[in-house]
């Protein structure tokens, strides 16, 4: 199946300085394709080019080199903007619309008919929680509640694939709440949706695939169950009825112990250890086994090791290459 | 791609109504007027004609502002606030958009443009009417004087014309300098004919030519001013009027061309 975003080499260098002017690369040749149906969570710092790729794939800035396709066609076919809702980071709205007025503009621009848009507008504001406040001026609004209206216009048209470029942005929990179930039923509606967040939880919480961009480079990218699968740092092992004695015979194979009630512990284990071993040890010395689990990173812990590592060496790495050049 | 172009000019048009600035400059050429009207009771036999100078070039002002004004603020503020964001990544092109917004700002002030017409022509028809028969007749031309619309038809053709300079600049610069080069744009247009027979002033070639090839890049906006021939009762041809709508329109063409094609390869950063 043709993947429903196709992101190839993409690149974005920008001037910056006042009279000096030097380039500064915000995006370095990134690739990845994200396939329908897909919830895909882009990550990465501030700053680490999220918003860029955005801008990029809604052909809002131009790419120095690279293309992007979404949906097949060319990311700059005005045509391909029917199928595609976009969430800008941070919103804003003109001040003196209201929220039902902006829906309605932005429906004539969809070619949708007046019956249809009177229709179908009261019940997306109801959707995203601002169905009260449908009368009211976008200026009275509140920054969690622009950011509902912003998420309503995203999905107008019904889109296939929709981008939310940091979606949690100035919600209070329950909001956050309610675009969690938001993204979750435009995936079970078979919808894409490619989001970008630096909240991890969200990201653990949605989707199906991550891509992890530091320093204008994709560091990281695919399903977080194989992403963290290599990320299994040790064992941990739960087991009762073992005798004091028992435990401390097992020395320096053991990383950590904690004593849970008397007999009963937790055990952990480097990564390197082999569990069966101990596991078989333990349960011939009388001990009982109660669980043995593999000790993840979590994607936190991904996110961190590979951003500090690889993020702030991407752009050194630039800074270095345009130096070198003539 | 019509279809796009009017949501966005129906949008442009209820913006303005609802920002209070064509209001209050309405407000003030109507005051305008009837500050004229007050000075024309001042001077014996010239009222009529005072009124009629005063209430076009009030209009011609007016609308000035209006078209520089909210014509640099149409795509200025979209881009600085963000709000464009929005708009761009619906099914609508960079050259619909601006067609859209310039639509827009036609249509408001095209409405105006007519308010003050309208409140002119009232002015004008009390005049008649208060005056006797032996006074209406010293008059080089009638009081409600239908010549009057020819004069404001080229006033609206200019300030369409200061609208697609205001939004040209806009695509490329900051509301502050598109301002202030819209202006410099207009009072240098304004004394264009004097560039024409800048050689006979002159001795410097170089400074002659450079006059001459400024003269024809530089949109003549006297050409626009009929004021004094239509306050005097002189005729006005339906040619020139015409040629000058047609001359202004091919400016305004180019300039929304130009306006496109920069905006086209923009990035909103």
């Amino acid at each position: 199946m043709a993947p429903a975003i196709r992101i190839d080499a993409l690149t974005k260098d920008y001037a910056v300085g006042f009279w000096r002017k030097r380039p500064y690369r915000a995006l370095d040749r990134l690739s990845l394709e994200v396939a329908p149906g897909e919830v895909f969570g882009f990550l990465g710092p501030n700053g680490a080019g999220k918003t860029t790729t955005l801008k990029l794939l809604m052909q809002l800035i131009f790419p120095t080199t690279g293309r992007a396709e979404i949906l097949g066609r060319p990311v700059g076919d005005v045509a391909v903007r029917r199928r595609i809702g976009f969430l800008p980071e941070n919103p804003y709205f003109y001040d003196n619309l209201t929220a039902e007025e902006l829906l309605h503009y932005f429906g004539e621009l969809f070619g949708q008919s007046a019956a249809d848009r009177r229709a179908r507008i009261p019940a997306l504001l109801d959707r995203v929680g601002v169905g009260a406040e449908r009368r009211l001026q976008l200026r009275k609004f509140s920054k969690g509640m622009i950011q509902r209206v912003g998420i309503a216009q995203a999905l107008l048209n019904d889109p296939d694939v929709v981008f939310l470029d940091e979606p949690m942005s100035g919600l209070d929990p329950l909001g956050r709440r309610d675009v969690r179930s938001l993204i979750l039923s435009l995936r079970d509606q078979g919808r894409t949706v490619f989001f970008s967040s630096h909240i991890l939880s969200d990201a653990e919480a949605l989707c199906s695939r991550v891509g992890i961009v530091a320093g204008g480079r994709l560091v990281a990218s695919g399903r977080l169950s194989e992403l963290l699968a290599f990320e299994t740092r040790g064992w941990e092992l739960v087991i009762s009825d073992a005798r004091p004695e028992l435990i401390e015979r097992l020395g320096a194979r053991v990383s950590r112990t904690i004593e849970i009630a008397p007999g009963r512990y937790t055990l952990e284990l480097p990564g390197d250890a082999a569990p069966e071993q101990l596991v078989a040890e333990l349960t011939t010395a009388g001990a009982r086994l109660v669980s043995v689990n593999p000790l993840r990173a979590t994607l936190e812990d991904f996110f961190v090791r590979h951003v500090t590592e690889t993020g702030a060496g991407a752009r050194a790495a630039f800074a270095d290459e345009s130096h070198a050049r003539p | 791609m019509s279809v796009n172009i009017k949501p966005i000019a129906v949008h442009v048009f209820r913006e303005s109504v609802r920002d209070r600035v064509p209001y209050t400059l309405v407000l003030f050429a109507v005051l305008l007027i009837a500050a004229s009207f007050l000075l024309g009771q001042l001077t014996a036999g010239q009222d009529i004609k005072i009124i009629k100078d005063l209430g076009l070039a009030a209009t011609s002002l007016f609308g000035l502002f209006i078209a520089v004004f909210i014509g640099i603020a149409l795509v200025s503020k979209e881009v600085e606030r963000r709000s464009i964001y929005g708009l761009l990544t619906k099914p609508v092109s960079r050259a619909q958009f601006i067609a859209g917004k310039y639509a827009g700002l036609l249509v408001t002030l095209a409405v105006n443009v007519a308010i003050m017409t309208a409140a002119l022509y009232l002015v004008l028809a009390y005049m008649t009417w208060q005056e006797p028969a032996n006074v209406r007749a010293a008059w080089d031309a009638p009081g409600v004087d239908p010549a009057l619309l020819g004069a404001v038809l080229l006033i609206f053709v200019e300030l369409a014309l200061v609208t697609a300079i205001a939004l040209f600049f806009s695509t490329f610069s900051t509301p502050m300098l598109s301002a202030a080069l819209t202006l410099g744009l207009w009072i240098a247009g304004r004394f264009n004919a004097d560039l024409r027979n800048f050689d006979a002033v002159v001795e410097s070639a170089p400074a002659a030519w450079l006059a001459r090839v400024l003269y024809h890049v530089l949109p003549d906006f006297s050409a626009f001013d009929v004021k004094l021939q239509v306050v005097h009762g002189l005729p006005i041809s339906a040619g020139y009027l015409a040629a000058t709508v047609a001359y202004g329109g091919a400016y305004i063409l180019a300039l929304l061309l130009a306006a496109t094609v920069i905006f086209a390869r923009r990035d909103f950063k």
